[in-house]
């Protein structure tokens, strides 16, 4: 089973995306660079936070138009599970395989401090190691992380459970104060229509280790190692 | 084929928060300007474009806008075709 990690240049949290997956969870992990046209055989693409370009025009615009992306989008067309962090997040939603867009944070403050998060649906393929509604802290580091979408695509998200993990306070309850970025819905994290490709803006790579001050992200990385054991073979792309 | 400038302004969709917007109209109360009814920041892309007319270079440009230059979730573009280039008038 082999996970690749895409380096765009600007990504930063590459390495720990490679470390969590591989020395923490124990999958076979691999960079890929982003002016690779093909994935190769992989099993799952993990696209890691950073500022791709510099954040230039808009976070993750130019990103999307990478050699790479292609693939990426060929592979989540296939059913391949793909998983955005932070500015990956913002790359799935610039290149339309999420819905929405992330806009510069409500206060225009780059957020960079723990969050909580509830998690909304445990029955995902990133999220089955957690039970609904458990709290989960890890941190957030953004400056555009303000999830928008229209009414109709929110009221479609929630309807179809695809809302996978909210801002909230420590005892799980919604409140304006928690909302680190001015968020529609307190939304911290959604899933596709199929359900293989999801988005987040907080960082689960930095809260996997005791010694990084919280363990409570390990849970997505190995749901989705778990998924990829029990399940289907290598999508070729 | 003659160059064309063209002038692309980008704004946030109208009714959405534009937090940057806000900012620079409270700056701007507090500097003592007054009757300022709304603040709203966009951006400004400045193209030099060859194509056959003026026609032309705004359709190129357009697409642009489509595949890059404004994400069509939350912005709204202009294109505004600027005179000829001094290369062209010669």
């Amino acid at each position: 089973m082999t996970i690749a990690v895409v380096t765009f240049p600007g990504s930063n949290c590459d390495y720990d995306c490679y470390k969590a997956l591989k020395d923490v969870v124990g999958a076979e992990a691999e960079f890929r660079w982003h002016r690779t046209e093909s994935l190769g055989d992989v099993d799952a693409v993990v696209l890691p936070g950073g500022f791709s370009y510099g954040d230039y025009l808009r976070a993750g615009a130019i990103a999307r138009f990478s050699p790479i992306m292609e693939a990426v989008v060929a592979f989540a067309g296939k059913g391949g599970p793909v998983l955005g962090i932070c500015n990956g997040f913002q790359i799935l939603c610039e290149s339309g395989l999420l819905p929405g867009a992330l806009l510069r944070n409500e206060k225009l403050l780059f957020s960079s401090h723990d969050v909580h998060l509830r998690v909304e649906n445990a029955d995902t393929i990133f999220t089955r190691a957690y039970r609904r509604h458990d709290v989960l802290r890890m941190p957030i580091a953004h400056g555009e992380g303000q999830y928008y979408a229209d009414a109709e695509t929110l009221s479609l998200l929630e309807g179809d459970e695809r809302i996978v993990f909210r801002y909230v306070d420590s005892e799980g309850e919604l409140s304006h104060e928690t909302n680190p970025n001015g968020s529609a819905h307190a939304i911290a994290g959604i899933i596709n229509e199929a359900g293989n490709v999801m988005g987040m803006m907080p960082h689960p790579e930095r809260a996997v280790e005791e010694i990084l001050g919280s363990t409570d992200g390990l849970g997505i990385f190995s749901s989705l190692v778990e998924h990829l054991r029990s399940g289907p073979a290598a999508v070729t792309v | 084929m003659s160059r064309h400038r063209v002038e692309v302004l980008i704004q946030p969709r109208p009714g959405l928060l534009d937090p940057e917007g806000k900012v620079v109209h409270h700056a701007l109360d507090s500097l003592g300007f007054p009757g300022i009814e709304e603040v709203r920041v966009g951006r400004a892309i400045h193209l030099e474009v060859d194509a056959a007319d003026a026609e032309e270079a705004r359709r190129q440009v357009d697409r642009m806008c489509r595949r890059l230059l404004a994400n069509p979730v939350t912005e709204d573009y202009e294109i505004r075709i600027r005179a000829e280039t001094e290369e062209e008038r010669r």
